[in-house]
């Protein structure tokens, strides 16, 4: 445990080593290490500045969304709107159809009513000439009474 | 370890003493009986022919080993400096920033001025103080076995723990102490700085009858402040010395019981092991100290308000 010249000896390696450290390592690393932090600083504010946008555009959507929903809702309604008054409209429309159609029938059945009648007219002075001619026992002249049988005709 | 004459204390006594070379005087009688005719440069043979050489000697091993430490810890970093990117760090580089952050974090909390040497310093302080520490981490006859083996010297000595040579503790606290006085004085002026060893702590009086007094009182403030000044350094470099000194010790005596047969071999390794586990936490905080107290009085030296 002599003290001699290797005291001196490490003092100046000692001064080299610092020298070489504060020269050619610590500046360097340390200037990389803060490049980085700011690097990783600016990144952050990106992501965040990416988040508001995220959150600003969803904000939109949601937003479209809704005016969307707003307008198919209206759509729907007008929609509905326009079909009850076709149906409304076709209602009418048949209706009118059914009257018209019913008009018709009853105006048919009413010819054919006095068609009928005017059959039964005819057939009945006949009958009633058949009749008289047996209830006589003789012909009668059809000539002749026709005048009667018409007036019975008229009146049935 | 080496051979069979071996004692207790001659095993103990080998692994203190450092690998010297040095100059020993003209007419000095050498352990093998020669006597040399003038004064040599040569290697030391014996504890003896160590201390008979004086001041004018260096320790081979304790200047070898914290200079390979010291290269490795510059060739790492210089390496990762050279390479380093801002992008996403890689294995290694993310350690060494680690511990450059840690360091830097560590300085800006102790040391507020601007300086581009204190930082640097406290990270060459940092992880070469902790390289040469960790060296006593390895098994205390690993090194210096494969040492003897390798030159044939059964008898040579190599200590592979720089930390545990007073030279290179105070050598490294003399630089810390020189570079103090440089900022004093680069900060204060020489004024400045003999001014603060002379009126402090106890004002001198400027006026009246009391003036006559300002010598003595200058006389205690300067012996007061030239002590604590004088203090750092010594403390600084002997606390380091002290702490690695006694564990490179402890070591010793451990592995002197791997030659008492193998329950006390067993219990050795036991106690080795355990010693080692504890030791790592010595040496990381030693060197942290170290790191930390240079810190502590570059900022003293950079503190130009003299409030206290």
């Amino acid at each position: 445990m002599n003290i001699n010249l290797t005291l001196i000896g490490q003092t100046l390696t000692f001064f080299v080593f610092i020298w070489f450290c504060a020269k050619f390592i610590w500046p360097v690393l340390i200037s990389m290490m803060e490049e980085r932090e700011k690097k990783i600083a600016d990144g952050l504010e990106a992501a965040e500045r990416a988040d508001k946008d995220l959150e600003l555009a969803q904000h939109k959507a949601v937003q479209q969304m809704s005016e969307a929903k707003k307008d198919a809702a209206e759509i729907i309604e007008a929609a509905n709107k326009r079909a009850s008054q076709i149906v409304e409209e076709a209602k009418d429309q048949a209706r009118v159809e059914g009257d018209r159609i019913k008009a018709a029938a009853e105006a048919d059945v009413e010819q054919e009513v006095s068609r009928a009648k005017e059959e039964l007219r005819g057939k009945v002075a006949a009958l009633a000439l058949a009749g008289a001619e047996k209830v006589l026992g003789a012909s009668i002249d059809a000539q002749a009474n026709s005048e009667l049988v018409n007036q019975l005709a008229a009146d049935l | 370890m080496a051979s069979e004459e071996l004692t207790t204390t001659g095993y103990i006594q080998h692994h203190l003493q450092n690998m010297a070379y040095g100059k020993l005087p003209a007419g000095y009688a050498r352990e093998d009986g020669t006597v040399l005719e003038q004064a040599t440069w040569t290697m030391a043979h014996t504890s003896q022919e160590a201390s008979d050489m004086g001041f004018m000697a260096f320790h081979v091993d304790t200047l070898g080993w914290s200079i390979i430490l010291g290269l490795t810890f510059s060739f790492l970093f210089y390496r990762v400096a050279q390479k380093a990117t801002s992008g996403v760090p890689s294995g290694m580089q993310s350690f060494i920033e680690m511990v450059i952050e840690f360091i830097d974090n560590t300085v800006k909390d102790i040391f507020h001025y601007r300086s581009k040497l204190v930082a640097p310093m406290a990270c060459t302080i940092f992880v070469w103080v902790f390289f040469m520490n960790l060296m006593d981490l390895i098994p205390i006859d690993w090194l210096p076995l494969a040492a003897q083996t390798i030159t044939g010297d059964p008898h040579l000595f190599f200590k592979v723990v720089p930390t545990t040579d007073v030279n290179a503790t105070m050598g490294m606290a003399i630089a810390v102490f020189l570079l103090m006085i440089f900022f004093s004085i680069q900060q204060k002026g020489f004024i400045g700085f003999i001014k603060e060893l002379i009126f402090h702590p106890f004002a001198p009086p400027t006026k009246g009858v009391l003036i006559i007094l300002a010598p003595v009182m200058i006389a205690i403030n300067f012996i007061l402040e030239f002590v604590a000044l004088i203090a750092k350094p010594i403390s600084l470099g002997l606390r380091l010395f002290g702490n690695l000194y006694a564990g490179e010790m402890i070591f010793i005596l451990i592995a002197l019981l791997y030659s008492g047969g193998l329950l006390w071999g067993i219990f050795g390794g036991v106690l080795q092991w355990a010693w080692a586990v504890f030791h790592i936490l010595v040496i990381a905080l030693q060197a942290f100290v170290f790191m930390v107290l240079t810190t502590v009085y570059m900022a003293m030296a950079f503190e130009v308000d003299e409030s206290h």
